[in-house]
């Protein structure tokens, strides 16, 4: 079953037949999703994947690094302003466009790496909260970005219109085939990355960084490479969020969405890159759909509204889905601290060795 | 010129002198000992060497180029590897993984290179095949083939130590730091280990300093050792130099009332 014959089994992308299959399969079925599913879910699934590229690039920091960050709402921030700016100020095409505030995300992904060189836990965490919360506040006080107004995203177009090659895309079907495909791109990059050499060394910092010095792995430049992958991640992201909603202010990238961030990496699993495509799915149709509908299941949504109403503050029922994914937040990490990757692990042990 | 050689070396930790001005120079190709009683301060000349600790004063030259001042990950780089007393290795990685760290230096694939790996063909997957081969050579040496894939956390102790010597080793380093390697091991496990130690300087040409408590394998092993105590240097000289030297009994098993 596990039988290797060459090394190249090893580092190949598809580690077996049976990966291949439902890896192929998992492609073809979102590939015909929108032919079956309302227009909605084709918005909520837009909003996944988005997710998911920026969960699997902060697991990359957090979970194979071992670096944390709570400020991941800012590199999306800078990747949203970034393509949105560079397209209709300065008429850049959009895949130019998106790549350049990748890059300008994964620079300010450096600076950020610096003091990260010296700061560990909980100290890194408030300096890289601090980081997201000034992004938010530097952009929503200057004129150029929209200030707290907002900006509007110019039309999506694929083509290079100065030289009459238009290919706008518009509707959120179209956005669902440009998003999926970049999505893949990035997760296959990500599962890459951490396969071949580089992923490897941020891996060693995560267990002996002392180690990892004497083996010859530079901790000045990994480090900070972590950062700068990471953000560049939320950058690519950001850039398909902001097209995704149309119109965004600075107090879209708010602290919360950063800690949201953070759950999803953790309730998917540190480490693993399914893990992060998990965790980013559940907590995003959680948080969009089912948290939103839930005063419209009998009793426990009515009692829930009540509660809410008479104890809380007027957001409504915000409220329950910050309380609900903090339960379930707390809940994974008491019983299953490799998250919904851990899950899945034990039931395909299960599965494997029934009946015994 | 000397291949390797410390001069003068000190540090001292607050007003406690644990490394005195020492010095000793090692041949190339040649196994190089020192030992000690607990607290003698042979750690924290390893710790040196290999630029965790930056001495007070004095020099480590190796090839001609003064190691001290350099990081840790440069000190690799000139080619000398280490392993710990304490093991510290990657323990959620596997076997594998853990010796395939030990390549990094001699591996090139960057972040864009690894990101595109596409097919066998492709640059950075020719670079995993081939360096993977090379471990393989390790695995087989130190007998490690029942083990490749497993995590290294849920080794046995003898077993950690022989993955951090291979991980050591495929850094294909010319000085080898061995930091009591037979620590922990029993008996079989230590002939072993005296064999492999032996094969190492032979086949793949280093110069190995070694830290050890098991003297029948450092007089065995040694061709020169050095014996310190408190941070300062007793004697250094052949094993039955140092054996029959009147401060060396006397560190080792105190005065004669």
């Amino acid at each position: 079953m596990d039988m290797k014959r060459e090394y190249y089994e090893d580092v190949q992308l598809f580690k077996s037949g049976v990966v291949l299959f439902w890896s192929a399969a998992l492609l073809l079925g979102l590939f015909t999703f929108p032919l079956y599913a309302p227009n909605y879910y084709i918005y909520l699934l837009n909003v996944i994947m988005v997710h998911v590229i920026l969960a699997v690039g902060l697991n990359i920091l957090v979970g194979s690094t071992g670096q944390i960050s709570l400020g991941h709402a800012g590199f999306f921030a800078i990747g949203a302003y970034g393509t949105a700016m560079l397209m209709s100020t300065f008429h850049i095409p959009f895949v130019a466009a998106i790549i350049i505030a990748a890059f300008v995300a994964a620079f300010f992904g450096f600076i950020l790496g610096l003091p990260a060189l010296r700061l560990e836990g909980p100290y890194l965490a408030i300096a890289s909260l601090g980081f997201g919360l000034t992004i938010m506040h530097i952009i929503g006080a200057m004129k150029i970005f929209g200030g707290r107004m907002g900006l509007k995203t110019p039309v999506l177009d694929l083509g290079i219109p100065q030289l009459g090659l238009s290919l706008p895309v518009t509707n959120d079907l179209q956005k669902y085939y440009l998003i999926l495909i970049i999505a893949v791109i990035m997760v296959v990059g990500a599962v890459n990355i951490l396969k071949t050499r580089v992923g490897r060394s941020f891996v060693a910092i995560r267990d002996s960084d002392i180690a990892a010095e004497v083996i010859g792995v530079n901790l000045t430049i990994y480090k900070t490479l972590a950062f700068a992958v990471s953000a560049f991640y939320a950058g690519i992201a950001g850039g398909l969020f902001g097209f995704i909603l149309g119109f965004f202010d600075p107090f879209t990238f708010n602290m919360i969405l950063s800690i949201m961030f953070l759950v999803m990496v953790v309730v998917g699993g540190l480490g693993t890159v399914s893990g992060s495509i998990m965790g980013a799915t559940l907590i995003t149709y959680l948080q969009y759909d089912l948290f939103k509908n839930i005063a419209e299941v009998p009793y426990f949504g009515k009692f829930m509204l009540y509660i809410s109403d008479k104890w809380f503050t007027t957001v409504g029922l915000e409220n329950f889905s910050s309380m609900a994914i903090g339960l379930i937040m707390i809940g994974i990490i008491i019983f299953e601290p490799l998250g919904m990757f851990g899950i899945w692990i034990r039931f395909k042990k299960y599965w494997m060795t029934w009946p015994f | 010129m000397d291949h390797f050689k410390v001069e003068n070396l000190s540090i001292s930790f607050g007003g406690l002198k644990a490394v005195n001005d020492i010095s000793f120079s090692v041949e190339k190709n040649t196994i190089f000992s020192i030992i000690g009683p607990n607290g003698s301060g042979k750690t924290t000349i390893f710790n040196m060497i290999s630029g965790i600790y930056q001495p007070n004063h004095g020099s480590i030259v190796f090839n001609g180029e003064n190691l001290v001042g350099l990081t840790p990950d440069r000190i690799a780089r000139r080619g000398v590897a280490r392993t710990f007393q304490n093991i510290e290795l990657f323990g959620n990685a596997s076997v594998m993984d853990n010796l395939m760290l030990g390549r990094h230096l001699h591996m090139k694939t960057g972040i864009f290179k690894g990101a595109f790996m596409w097919g066998r063909g492709s640059s950075a997957a020719r670079e995993e095949i081939a360096n993977r081969e090379l471990v393989e050579g390790i695995i087989d040496f130190l007998d490690l083939q029942s083990v490749r894939n497993t995590f290294v956390g849920s080794l046995p102790y003898g077993k950690r130590k022989l993955v951090e010597l291979g991980r050591a080793l495929a850094l294909e380093p010319q000085v080898l730091l061995l930091d009591e390697p037979s620590a922990g091991m029993n008996t079989e496990e230590k002939e072993d280990l005296n064999i492999w130690i032996k094969d190492i300087q032979a086949d793949y040409k280093v110069t190995i300093l070694l830290i050890e408590h098991d003297m029948k394998m450092i007089m065995g092993i040694s061709d020169r050792i050095l014996a310190v105590n408190q941070g300062q240097k007793i004697v250094e000289g052949t094993a039955a130099v140092v054996q029959s030297h009147p401060e060396v009994i006397k560190a080792y098993l105190g005065e004669e009332s």
